[in-house]
């Protein structure tokens, strides 16, 4: 049996190299048209809906919001002057949880779902290979999370422009801005926030290559980002703190400043890329020399 | 060798042996040793039956042999090639079943095989419709093919696995169980398939709790017992090891136990009018003029052929069922 004759035996199929992205398109499909998946971006559609509604009603006799003291999101006391900042105020309330636990509920099912579900064992079989499967589910978890940004922001935007006023904004700095430049600063604080989120899907996925139950993987990540949020939040904690992958999240609000202030953005998407990096090879080395039994 | 025939694959090509194991072993973490030294060969063409009670290692070693577990020890060559280091040469052309189907609930019979299809990078988009159709069709799904898969019957959801291993042009399908939760007519159409397939020149790897299956449609046989190969070869070989009765149906049966006796055929019991013994080395012509000569009325004298199930009780000393 030489190679030629393998090859022989495919006889009519010469595989494109480009044929290896059907399985990426497949899975971005699947996960699009999942019900669960739907679900979690109706919830997260449905959150700058909540908060422009009770903005509105809370400053329906002229008012200002919490009293203008600072309290609630970043950005809330400014929605009532302009509906963009609806976009940064929805973004604000839903990055430390809502965003971060629908892509931990995403990344968690990732394999374990195949796994627990018996598909795991046809797609390897295929052969999709392991490499190939694990970096099409990374890319699609990634996807994602881009996906859930854009949605609160989108969800925001014609929420802040239905209830509120547009036109040009006031940055952290004090100086004015176009509103047409505003818009520019959402879209990429949407972009930087849905990179705030590459650490959380790695480690999901990780945690996704260690068992056959989709549900264990979901609330053990779930469970470590709740952790996390606790973690950061202590003060005696501070020497971990910069370790931790929630840390610089809110940076974000940076972009607002005039000039934009780097320092703290460009820690935060190193950490997302040292997350991505340690747990993405933890999750190829654990994938690929599993056992697949189930 | 010869040489390789350019336009298709010649069964002439195909290695005398497409699955070749050799002291395949696999002891899982906490030491349970669920295949032991196993020497598995299937020949080029075969449809080859893998028995074996529940427990006994024949999931295990299939999944060995698709790379989905790696052995503690021993090697394994499927179409010549070593598994799982070359998976990606070898799986394309092995459609397979494995401990049932899975299926995607949440997705329509057609769109699972099309991701299944997907997975598989050596299959041609352009022609993935039409082979999925194809595939549907050949399995009886044609009609389900729009309904969401959880809704399917255990009996759907087992033909669109099959249908799922038979997207490609195989070499080899390695079918786990193919006919579990069907019904007397579904399981006589897979019979019918790996039938038409196997004459197409696929070999055919098909484990199977049901000994009468294996004896109607395999060539070759295996059986398993506690992890261990206990023997394979020929079905027509293996149930020739164990020896068929000679039966002879008469009202005289004590007249008729006294004449086999005479004419030297051992082991004779009688029961009733049912009269058995070792099958003699002389033509059954003779025994039978010998015993009408005797006065004996035969109703029917024949002997009951060995079953597979008479070989596997000789070989495991158990019933079928028995988990090992």
């Amino acid at each position: 049996m030489s190679r030629a004759d393998v090859r022989e035996a495919g006889a009519g199929r010469r595989p494109n190299p480009l044929w290896a992205l059907g399985l990426l398109r497949s899975e971005l499909v699947t996960t699009v048209r999942r019900w669960r998946t739907l679900a979690l971006l109706g919830v997260l559609a449905a959150v700058p809906v909540l908060v422009g509604v009770a903005v509105r009603i809370e400053t329906r006799g002229g008012g200002s919001v919490g009293g203008g003291s600072g309290e609630g999101p970043a950005f809330i006391t400014q929605i009532t002057n302009n509906g963009l900042f609806l976009v940064f105020t929805a973004l604000a309330a839903t990055l430390p949880f809502f965003l971060p636990m629908t892509v931990g509920v995403v990344a968690g099912d990732a394999i374990a779902g195949e796994a627990g579900g018996g598909t795991l064992r046809y797609l390897l079989v295929a052969p999709a290979g392991r490499t190939r499967l694990l970096l099409t589910k990374y890319a699609t978890v990634l996807a994602f999370c881009l996906l859930a940004t854009l949605v609160v922001a989108v969800s925001a935007l014609i929420v802040g422009a239905l209830l509120f006023p547009l036109g040009e904004l006031t940055t952290i700095s004090g100086t004015r801005i176009s509103f047409a430049e505003g818009l520019g600063r959402a879209l990429l604080i949407a972009l930087v926030v849905a990179a705030s989120l590459v650490g959380v899907a790695a480690l999901g996925l990780f945690v996704s290559t260690l068992t056959n139950s989709g549900i264990a993987a979901m609330a053990t990540t779930v469970g470590l980002l709740i952790t996390v949020q606790i973690v950061d939040q202590i003060p005696q904690l501070h020497a971990v703190q910069p370790y931790l992958f929630s840390h610089y999240w809110l940076s974000f609000a940076d972009l607002m400043r005039e000039p934009v202030y780097w320092d703290d953005l460009v820690k935060n998407l190193g950490l997302q890329g040292l997350y991505a990096a340690v747990f993405g090879s933890a999750a190829w080395a654990r994938f690929t020399a599993k056992d697949i039994s189930v | 060798m010869d040489e390789p025939s350019a336009t298709q694959p010649d069964p002439g090509d195909a290695p005398a042996s497409v699955i070749a194991t050799r002291g395949l072993t696999k002891r899982y973490r906490g030491g349970q040793l669920a295949v032991d030294g196993l020497d598995l060969t299937v020949p080029a063409g075969s449809v080859f039956g893998f028995l074996g009670p529940n427990g006994s290692g024949k999931t295990t070693t299939i999944r060995m042999l698709m790379g989905l577990i790696e052995p503690t020890a021993g090697t394994a060559r499927v179409l010549g090639h070593p598994m799982p280091r070359s998976a990606r040469t070898v799986l394309p052309q092995v459609g397979a079943l494995i401990e049932g189907p899975a299926l995607y609930g949440f997705l329509s019979g057609r769109d699972n095989l099309l991701r299944y299809d997907a997975a598989d990078p050596t299959a041609d988009p352009r022609t993935r419709k039409a082979r999925v159709a194809a595939a549907l069709d050949r399995v009886g799904l044609a009609a389900a093919a729009g309904k969401k898969a959880k809704a399917y019957s255990l009996g759907m959801k087992q033909r669109l696995g099959l249908a799922a291993a038979l997207l490609q042009p195989r070499r080899l399908l390695v079918l786990d169980e193919p006919t579990n939760g069907l019904d007397p007519q579904g399981m006589r159409e897979i019979r019918t398939l790996v039938r038409e397939l196997a004459a197409d020149g696929t070999t055919v790897f098909l484990s199977s709790h049901l000994l009468d299956e294996i004896e109607q449609v395999c060539t070759h046989a295996a059986v398993m017992a506690q992890g261990r190969l206990v023997t394979q070869g020929a079905v027509a070989d293996l149930a020739a090891g164990a020896r068929g009765r000679l039966v002879v149906t008469t009202p005289d049966g004590a007249e008729a136990a006294r004449v086999l006796k005479e004419l030297g055929v051992g082991d004779v019991t009688a029961d009733g009018e049912r009269v058995t013994g070792e099958p003699p080395e002389r033509d059954l012509a003779e025994v039978t003029a010998a015993l009408v000569a005797a006065g004996v009325r035969v109703r029917g004298l024949t002997v009951e052929r060995a079953s597979l199930e008479d070989a596997f009780v000789a070989l495991t000393g158990e019933g079928f069922d028995v988990a090992g």
